[in-house]
């Protein structure tokens, strides 16, 4: 009887010790870091200049909580930055017709969760691997952002729907930044304190022993994109109001950099594993490699070689230990 | 099952036959067999790069830095021969099919012997490959008075009235056909994808052929980095930007399956055909460029859900349900 209790329970202590340990590893990476980046530049502890360098993450950071959960449920979503465009494209259109902020976000997020919605539809009721969906309809959302804007620019945007992108809610404390630690909050909670969130996991670990448990796995994975789409669109909302502006190449490569987030944070491309805390580190590491090599001078394509080795080294390492780990017992 | 693949590959046979003759009613000229030879010879690299990436999705996995190899192993080849004039062209050809190969083998090891997954890998080497054309070539670019005359008109040369560049993807299709037919290697990667713990049980070493796979695809994606840079005349950072999306749109649009194990090559050239019948047609028929975009994904979209259908009917029945939820 003891052993039967005992059993289910035991891979649940592994698990979640080795997540422990995959996010203290990000965490002295990260420490790591900041310790590097003011020591390379006297400007880098400034609390306003700390506070203008969370400006260039926190939208991605965003939509990355939901994709992380996406990713957990062993889906993906290539689309996202796409989203992000065609929701600005829609605000700029209702901000042409001189309506006021409140409407032109209500567009923005409406245009968001209709993408989400169509993503979800095609993912689960005709049953097409989400990698191929979201590359058709990352080219499709964009390219009608294209077809709307061509190479025009909109900028008819009023006065008071700056603060979204460029307001502070106390000091040097921006609108943006503390709607970003709510959402993690919230996030966190969704994820690791309620049943959808347990859900998530289980359908990520396996999604034919869900669908026999009893879940829903094709309306849960319709939430989760349409929940993807949603934040899209919030996304846009502050990104168009902090640039103030709207083109049809905004966003454009966010998808990438966003994954690469999601991914460092420790969270399984194959799905099932993963948390929000890890994703909140990851997101402020990503965030203060680019600003510190940015403070030196370093321009943005090479920053971009040295993500894409983070991304590759930072998961290659813990193979590479366990292998070498496996390798001395043995004679 | 057999008819249904074959059915499926006429079906898209028909779509671009009845596209192009749409086309030819508003545009009569693009029918013409030189124009046709044109939108061919227009769309072979595409064709070289969606076979070699057919091989990658076959065995489950997917390479997203196809393009990136090519920006790198075409400026690579690019500064050689502006450095080097004398060198003859075919070494650097040689050269440059050697270095993707090599950019090809670093994904394929990373994910045979690290395990990890093909999409994590490829997209870093993507970003990092692309910044390594930066480093080599500090943001400036090559210019079509720097290249040698030979470098630049080889692949525009005819032969029996066909341009090189076309030849090469022939040459490409005809070897890939028999590879993925005929060779050993090439069955084995199919059946390592189909289904790949049946494939380890019968002795196949699903990690060596993703690593084989992969190698392939970079070794085509340096080749076509000399033939990319050599017809446009140019290299610089940005060459074939978002292009590694057009070349799985063709493989996916040729009915190649993204959970692996099915795909043919008759199917991958037909999609790679369509894509380039639509790019060529839109602008002779007016439509602004703008609408390219959006175009192509529309039809990656449809294909995608017509693929779905007629995979569909093959699954296995007793677990239909389920195994439908396990993408």
């Amino acid at each position: 009887m003891e052993k039967l209790m005992h059993k289910p329970l035991l891979p649940r202590v592994s698990l979640s010790y080795r997540l422990l340990s995959w996010e203290f590893f990000l965490l002295l990476i990260t420490a790591a870091v900041f310790v590097i980046n003011s020591l390379a530049s006297p400007y880098f502890l400034d609390p306003w200049n700390l506070s203008d360098a969370t400006f260039n993450f926190v939208e991605k950071a965003i939509v990355a909580l939901p994709v992380a959960m996406l990713i957990i449920s062993r889906e993906i979503d290539l689309s996202i930055a796409s989203i992000i465009a065609l929701a600005s494209v829609a605000m700029g259109f209702v901000a042409q017709t001189g309506a006021g902020s409140s409407l032109i976000m209500l567009a923005g997020l409406g245009v968001g969760l209709l993408c989400g919605l169509i993503n979800g539809l095609l993912v689960t009721r005709f049953e097409i691997p989400s990698i191929v969906v979201t590359i058709g309809t990352m080219s499709l959302f964009r390219g009608i952002s294209y077809i709307l804007l061509g190479d025009t620019v909109m900028k008819d945007y009023p006065q008071d729907f700056a603060y979204f992108g460029q307001g502070y809610v106390y000091a040097m404390f921006s609108f943006e930044f503390v709607l970003f630690l709510v959402l993690a909050l919230l996030f966190y909670g969704l994820l690791h304190k309620t049943n959808f969130g347990r859900r998530t996991y289980a359908i990520g670990n396996n999604p034919v022993a869900a669908f026999y448990s009893g879940i829903n796995v094709a309306r849960h994975r319709l939430i989760l994109f349409v929940l993807v789409g949603l934040v899209c669109g919030l996304a846009a909302v502050l990104l168009t109001s902090r640039l103030g502006s709207t083109r049809p190449t905004i966003a454009l490569g966010w998808e990438l950099s966003i994954i690469t987030m999601v991914v460092l944070g420790g969270v399984n491309i194959m799905g099932g594993s993963g948390t929000i805390a890890g994703v909140f580190i990851a997101v402020f590491l990503m965030g203060l490699v680019t600003f510190g090599l940015g403070l030196i001078n370093v321009p943005g394509i090479v920053m971009s070689i040295i993500i894409g080795g983070m991304l590759i080294g930072v998961i290659a390492t813990p193979v590479l230990l366990k292998k070498f780990r496996n390798r001395k017992p043995a004679p | 099952m057999k008819t249904l693949l074959q059915n499926r590959e006429v079906l898209l046979a028909v779509l671009i036959i009845v596209l192009a003759l749409m086309v030819g009613l508003v545009m009569p000229d693009f029918l013409l067999p030189s124009n046709l030879l044109a939108v061919y010879n227009d769309t072979s690299i595409l064709i070289i790069l969606a076979l070699g990436q057919m091989l990658v999705i076959l065995t489950r996995c997917i390479d997203l830095s196809v393009a990136a190899n090519l920006a790198l192993t075409g400026m690579v080849v690019a500064m050689l021969n502006s450095a080097y004039p004398d060198v003859a062209v075919p070494v650097l050809v040689l050269a440059g099919a050697l270095l993707g190969l090599i950019l090809g083998m670093i994904n394929g090891a990373l994910v045979w012997k690290l395990g990890i997954p093909a999409i994590v890998v490829t997209l870093g080497t993507m970003s990092i490959y692309r910044g390594i054309v930066f480093l080599l070539s500090d943001g400036a670019w090559v210019n079509a008075h720097e290249m040698s005359a030979a470098f630049v008109s080889i692949p525009r040369s005819e032969l029996l009235g066909i341009p090189v560049l076309a030849w090469v993807s022939v040459i490409v299709i005809v070897l890939m056909a028999h590879f993925t037919r005929h060779r050993r290697l090439g069955r084995e990667i199919y059946a390592a994808g189909n289904n790949p713990t049946a494939a380890f049980y019968t002795g196949i070493q699903v990690g060596r052929l993703q690593f084989v796979a992969f190698s392939i695809s970079g070794l085509l994606a340096g080749l076509c980095g000399y033939l990319w840079v050599s017809r446009y005349a140019v290299a610089y950072v940005d060459v074939a930007a978002g292009f590694e999306l057009q070349v799985i749109a063709a493989c996916v649009i040729g009915g190649v399956s993204i959970m692996g194990g099915i795909g043919t090559v008759q199917g991958c050239v037909l999609g790679a055909l369509f894509l380039g019948v639509i790019n060529n047609a839109l602008p002779v028929i007016g439509v602004s460029p703008f609408w390219q975009m959006a175009v192509s994904g529309a039809v990656i979209v449809i294909a995608v859900i017509a693929n779905a259908k007629s995979e569909r009917k093959t699954g296995r029945i007793i677990l239909k349900k389920a195994a439908l939820q396990t993408h």
